[in-house]
């Protein structure tokens, strides 16, 4: 990790969002929830291995005193280790009512692949 | 890094654990503790329990749940004897021949309740999803706003 990054860490807070991974022949699934994050808010990196996702909240504001509380404010931010099989260039992103959809496809020569004898 | 509100889903089932909620529940009515009655069972023993917060201003009580991926139309939203209830269902999105690596996302249905802390007009509830986030807007019902009063 570069120390330009870890600096600005020490002054925001995030807490890590849940998470899936799913794999199939063709690569992985990954998807990451983060409610109140949309497009704007998302920012997604890759690192050597380490593929980095920070989801920026834009919450509704609301008027008056809070009665109940349970969620939280911070942002979220999380790192996953990339599979040496999957094709950093190839990995697609779309979020969709705070869903973090990512797709990590593997590199064509570790897909799995019938041989036919001849 | 920290990982909030983590529960394992396989573990959530565990109906041995309903006599403590019930015990939670009496000394809960014990204490009196407002609005929330009704949503202890619930919160502790259901798999999943979306994060619900509770606003009230002059005119309206404002109810935000974090709801992430979910469809609209997988979202109901009900209201009798003063309690409203958020419940819904998300759909496991797995298709042949994946398997799950990892998960810690919640598939299945979730139910709240929330007791609410005044009146309201229960024809003019509204409700928005966006980004994951539902905001239900009930406003007050004309008796229960705050008024005030001239003095002649």
């Amino acid at each position: 990790m570069n120390t330009a990054v870890r600096e600005t860490n020490q002054t925001e807070q995030f807490v890590a969002p849940a998470a899936s991974v799913i794999e199939d022949g063709e690569g992985y699934l990954l998807q990451v929830e983060m409610p109140g994050v949309n497009k704007e808010g998302l920012e997604i990196s890759t690192e050597g291995n380490e593929l980095t996702i920070t989801g920026r909240r834009s919450l509704p504001m609301i008027e008056g005193t809070r009665v109940h509380h349970e969620s939280r404010r911070e942002n979220f931010r999380r790192s996953f280790e990339i599979d040496p099989s999957i094709d950093v260039n190839k990995i697609n992103a779309r979020i969709e009512q705070g869903l973090l959809t990512l797709t990590l496809p593997k590199a064509e020569h570790v897909k799995p692949r019938r041989i036919t004898v001849s | 890094m920290e990982l909030t509100r983590y529960q394992s889903p396989n573990l959530s089932q565990w109906p041995t654990l309903d006599r403590w909620s019930n015990l939670r529940e009496e000394l809960d009515s014990l204490l009196d503790l407002p609005f929330l009655a009704n949503s202890h069972r619930q919160d502790l023993f259901s798999g999943w329990s979306p994060a619900l917060d509770l606003y009230q201003n002059n005119d309206n009580v404002v109810a935000v749940l974090e709801l992430a991926g979910m469809r609209k139309e997988d979202i109901e939203i009900s209201l009798h004897d003063g309690m409203l209830t958020i419940s819904g269902e998300r759909k496991r999105s797995s298709a042949n021949g994946e398997k799950a690596e990892r998960t810690e996302r919640y598939v299945g249905s979730f139910r709240r309740t929330v007791s609410l802390p005044v009146q309201v007009d229960a024809s003019k509830v509204s409700a928005t999803y966006r980004d994951g986030i539902l905001t239900v807007t009930l406003p007050k019902a004309e008796e229960a706003k705050p008024k005030r009063i001239e003095v002649a």
